[in-house]
Order: structure tokens, then sequence, then C-alpha cells
């Protein structure tokens, strides 16, 4: 029994899906503590991800209450197998280079800012209140790949090469960053095709800074809200889900 | 931690001028007046150079030290130890950072010193090179490798030298949480299951000798520790501090119920003091010569790093003379 | 061989309102903008302060410790500076 069940509503869907997002990527930006182009930026790297694992724990305690089955945070996080797993692809693809790390966080954020901060205005306190929290870490974290944008993009020629190779790869994978809620949350949560205008905004300010080219809006790659994944997530969860899952029952 | 460094001998450059006499008494008379030095006094070549050695060695320490948990942080088993896990990894790079810029307003600059650890010159403390295998290991460094360190480094905090101080009175305060989380994580694994409970015990085994020779050799065959006890770099000597670190530390694992790999060990009720049987010295030699079980391991880590961030960091410089550049040329434009 | 080593940049910070502004430690960046993300990503991580100053290293200009002694030996005798230089009856209350 060590997989759990999640009596599933469309809002502990909609919660489960930004609190995913958050865990996954957190968990590919904590892979490079120890390892970063430098020490700085292993500090960045690691108080980002932080802020997500943060974000992350907020939502799954809010959807195990929402849910009411008695589930904690970590049930939700260790005890759900990929095809459970409700985040977007962008978030799963591995770490890659540091261009590929500023690039998904880039454009996630991009994403993400104007819907923190649409969902600050939500009726329920409770997403207010975590969404405010958010806001805050997530304005932190454009400014922070914003700026990595603008310096590899008018770095040297080779920055400049692996920042569009890195915008080309995330590229297709931004759509799926602002499919339409289920109806039944629409009240309670922003509807995202209006924050796309915020998000192109700030992409073509960076891009022009950084002297980048934004790629054409073709196929978008989608699947993981419905549990729909790519390979990666799998060998992911095996890694992160490890121990609760040799030790099934016990306490860490 | 990871004052190792100070048991290695000086070697002076051999056509190195000799000290001013007047000057290096007046040096010596402020240290033992407890006057601290900054870097723009006049310091003897030898303190200097020795000073250097321990603060980068120690920083080297930190960032090599983040390796060995950092492999525990994507498997931590709830979020809560995730999160305490990435941030006690995360201070650990934060103090490698304060103890490079200490070292730096000595005149050696941190890609020098970075050059340094990753050419196999420089040295970093022994405990780093035996590997993390469960998860217990987490629980066990913060426990007995962060009690060891604490043991060290809070006599630093009053070290001669004031900037080396400063980043010690910083550390110690960021430090504190970690042997707590880290004992925290020993408990819960003591309280638990059988499995738990025979996974902390074998961390306990494999961590115990090699956080006693954290401490470096006994002061018998310690080479460096008259000097810098004299100029007060350092504060105690490896057989005081290893002393009281076993004081501390004994009664704790009693209290999670383990057991000390250690037949010999014994309190003795004259003394006051928990007596410990004799120390692998081999191990540790061999370990220091590049033969533990993670060394090549772990400084191959730390090359990929440098090398595949070179790119990065050659653009951020490469962008910052760009913009400099253009500001430059909009002035002449204005003028 | 090192390669080009990274600009060094000081960092104050501004523990509370009202207070000033006090030397933290350092960090590497190549720009200012940098330099100012890496010090609150260095020194604010335990909610250390509310602003920051970040000042090339080698914009500083330090007096040399050899000239200690004429810069400041020569406050020491003018006792008069200081309150407790003059007197004045206790029955005259606080002044």
């Amino acid at each position: 029994m060590t997989t759990i069940a999640v009596a599933s509503t469309p809002l502990v869907e909609a919660l489960l899906a930004r609190a995913d997002d958050a865990l996954v990527h957190a968990h590919r930006l904590s892979e490079w503590c120890g390892h970063a182009p430098m020490l700085e930026e292993d500090l960045a790297l690691a108080n980002v991800a932080l802020d997500l694992l943060g974000q992350a724990r907020s939502l799954y305690q809010y959807a195990a209450e929402v849910e009411g089955a008695g589930h904690s945070e970590d049930d939700l996080a260790y005890r759900r197998d990929a095809p459970q797993f409700r985040n977007a692809l962008i978030f799963e693809l591995p770490r890659g280079d540091f261009a590929e790390t500023i690039a998904r966080l880039f454009l996630a954020s991009a994403a993400m800012l104007p819907w923190w901060q649409a969902a600050m205005e939500s009726p329920d306190a409770r997403i207010a209140a975590i969404s405010a929290k958010a806001e805050k870490e997530v304005t932190y974290h454009l400014r922070h790949a914003g700026e990595w944008m603008i310096r590899l993009g008018d770095g040297t020629e080779e920055s400049h090469a692996r920042v569009a190779a890195a915008v080309a790869k995330y590229w297709p994978y931004t759509g799926e960053l602002f499919e339409a809620e289920h109806p039944a949350v629409a009240a309670l949560l922003p509807d995202p095709a209006p924050l796309r205008a915020a998000f192109d905004a700030t992409v073509a300010r960076v891009f022009a800074e950084a002297g980048l080219d934004r790629p054409r809006d073709g196929w978008m790659q989608k699947g993981g809200r419905r549990g729909v994944h790519t390979e990666h997530l799998g060998h992911m969860l095996a890694v992160m889900q490890h121990l609760q899952r040799a030790y099934p029952g016990a306490v860490w | 931690m990871y004052t190792q460094a100070l048991n290695q001998k000086d070697v002076a450059p051999a056509a190195g001028p000799a000290e001013d006499p007047e000057r290096l008494a007046r040096f010596e008379a402020r240290v033992a007046a407890e006057d601290k030095i900054e870097p723009n006094d006049w310091m003897p070549a030898a303190y200097r150079r020795t000073l250097t050695r321990q603060i980068s060695q120690h920083a080297h320490s930190e960032i090599v030290g983040m390796l060995p948990e950092g492999n525990w942080i994507t498997r931590a088993p709830s979020l809560r130890r995730k999160a305490a896990l990435l941030a006690k990894v995360q201070d650990e790079g934060g103090h490698g950072l304060y103890l490079y810029a200490a070292a730096e307003t000595l005149g050696t600059s941190r890609e020098e010193l970075v050059d340094q650890l990753l050419s196999g010159k420089a040295k970093y403390s022994s405990i780093f090179n035996y590997p993390t295998l469960t998860w217990a290991d987490i629980g066990a460094i913060g426990w007995l490798v962060d009690g060891a360190a604490i043991m060290n480094q809070i006599p630093l905090c009053r070290t001669s030298y004031g900037p080396y101080a400063r980043a010690m009175v910083r550390i110690c305060k960021e430090e504190s949480f970690h042997q707590r989380q880290g004992y925290e994580i020993m408990l819960t694994l003591a309280r638990g299951t059988e499995a738990q409970k025979a996974m902390a015990q074998d961390a306990l085994d494999r961590w115990w000798w090699p956080s006693l020779m954290m401490f470096g050799p006994p002061d018998a065959e310690s080479a460096h520790t008259d000097q810098s006890m004299r100029w007060k770099i350092k504060r105690f000597t490896n057989d005081a501090l290893r002393q009281q670190f076993v004081d501390a530390t004994v009664p704790q694992g009693h209290f999670l119920q383990l057991s000390f790999p250690d037949p010999e060990l014994r309190y003795d009720e004259e003394a006051g003091h928990w007596r410990y049987g004799a120390i692998d010295w081999e191990e540790f030699r061999q370990v220091l010569a590049g033969n533990g079980p993670c060394n090549r391991e772990r400084l191959e880590a730390r090359r990929r790093a440098h090398a595949e961030g070179a790119w990065v960091r050659e653009a951020a410089l490469a962008h910052a003379a760009k913009r400099r550049a253009r500001r430059a040329a909009e002035r002449q434009a204005a003028e | 061989m090192s390669e080009t080593p990274m600009p060094i940049w000081e960092v104050f910070v501004r523990a509370r309102a009202g207070l000033a502004h006090r030397h933290a430690g350092s960090v590497h960046a190549a720009d200012a903008e940098m330099a100012l993300q890496a010090a609150r990503d260095t020194y604010t991580r335990r909610g250390e302060g509310l602003s920051l100053w970040v000042v090339p290293s080698a914009a500083i200009t330090a007096s040399d410790p050899a000239d200690r002694d004429s810069l400041f030996e020569p406050t020491a005798d003018k006792i008069y500076r200081h309150p407790t230089f003059y007197e004045v009856p206790d029955d005259v209350g606080h002044m």
C-alpha cells in the first residue's frame, strides 16, 4: 500500500498541479547544490529551490486538507506515482547546463508571476495567502533569471549560442503553463489566458536586452496536467521517493 | 573544523628575507595582548603563509564538504528534511564563501586558491573523503562531524586575525542548527523501526573514528602547534579538543541507545573524562595522502563544476565589459 | 594558470530601519547588479537586512596602519571634548 489513491476533485487537482510544479522544479534546481558555475550561484539557486520547496509544502498541505482523506504533505509528495503527478512537463526535463537551468527558471517565472499576482485576489483565503508569499519570491526569481538571460545572451559567442539553444528547447513547453483550469475551480483560480500578455511583455523586454529572438509559437508539448509525462519524471521520482518506498510506514 | 592545515610544516621560501626583529617583537606583543591583526597591518611572512593556508583549507573543506551531504538532497525522505538539508548544504557554501573572502584579504585571490584545491596542491579535511551510504549518514555527519567542527570553530572566533575571527563568528552563529539537525535525524532513526535503528548504528560505526581523526594527529606529532598557539591562530591543541568532543558526544550516543565502535571506551571517574582506544593513524595518513574511499570523486566533482562553469563566468565578465564600453561611448558622444 | 579574476565587492547591510549600514563581508561578481543579488543571497538568508550596499573593493581608500599614531594619537589629550571634563554640581540635575 505504499502508493496512495488521491480522492480527487477539481480543486485538489489544481492545487496538486501547482504544488507538483514547485516540487519538481525545486528538485531540478537542488541538483546544482555544490556544482554551480560559481559559489555565489550555488547559494542563489539553493535559495530559489528553497522558496519553491516552501510553496510546494503549503500547497500540498492545503490540497490534503481539501481532499480530507488524512493524507500528509509527504504522502502527496512521496507516495504518488508518475501518472498521478500533475506538474507541467517543462519542470521535469533534466537539469541540463546552466543556460538551460536559467532559461527554464526565466520562462517559468515569467509565466508564474502574473499567475500568482492574479491568485492573490482569489476568494479562497488560503490560496490568496499562499499566493501573496509566492508572488514576492517569484518576483526575485524572475529578476535573477532575467539578469542572467541578459548576461548569457549578450556575453560571449558561446554563452549566446547556449542560451539560444536552451530557449528553443524549452519554448514548446511554455504553452502548457497557460492551460485553462477546470470550470469548477474557475472562480477560485486565475484564468491563465489573459496572463499571456504579461508573459509576452516580460519575454520581449528581456530578450531585447539579451539579443535573443523569440521562437515562433508552434506545436506545444503537453500532457503533464493529466498525468502523461516525459520519460524523465519516473526516474526523478525513483530517486526522490526511494526511502519512502523502500521502508513503508517508517517515520523519518 | 578543518584545522588539519595547521599540522603541516610551514616551508619558508628558500631566499626569504629574515624578519625585522623589532617589528616581529612588536607584532608578537600585540598578539599576546589579544589585539587583533588586520589586513593592512604588518605581519611576519610565516604568519601570512600559515593563515592563508589554514583559512583557505578551511574554505576548501566547506566546499568539498557540500558533496557528501549534497549526495542525499534529492533523496531526503520528507519535505521537511529536504528543506533542512538543502539549507544546511547551502550554508556550507556560504561558509566557504566567507572564508575565501577572509583568505583573500591576505593577498591571494579566490581564483588562485581554487586552483590550489583543483590541482591537488591544497588539502581539505580528511572527513569528506568518506562516502555517505545511507540516510543515517546525514544524521551522523550533522551530529558528529558538525559537532567536531563546532569544538574547533568556537575558539577560532577569538583567533588573532580579524577577518578570520569575524568570519568564524558568523559561521558559528549559522552552524548552531546543523548539529541539532543531525542529532534529530539520529534520534528519529534510533526510535524508529529495527531497520532504521540498524541504519543509525551502522552510520555511527563508520563515522566515529573518522570524526576523531578530524582533530588531527596527536599533539606530540603535530608539526605546527607551538607557533600557531603563540600567534593565537589556533587556541587549543588537537588532543584537548578531541577529548572535549569525546566527553560531550559519548553521553549523547548513549541517550540514543547506540554503541560506540570502541571496546576500550570507558569513563575515567577520577579525571572526569571518557577514555578512548587507539586511533588508526595509518588510515588518517592514507586518506590525507589521497587514498581515502572518495578522494578522487570529490576532486573530480569540483573540477567538473569549475570547468563546466568557465563559460558562464566568462560570459558574465564579457557582458560587464561590453556594458562599460557602451557607457563610455555614450558619455563620449554626449560631450 | 588562473583565470580572469571576478571583481570583489564589499557588502554593507542595514539590519533595521534607523540603523546605519554595516560591513558584512564580500562577494565576487562581474557587475553591480549581480553583486547586489549575490549579497542578498549570501548575507540576508536569515532576515539579517532591509537594505544593501555593494561597493567595489577597489574603490575603498583605507588609512595606512603605519599612520595610526599620527592620525589618531593627537586626540588622546583633548579631554575637554568629553562631557565628563566639566564639573556641574549634582543639584543642577541631569545635563
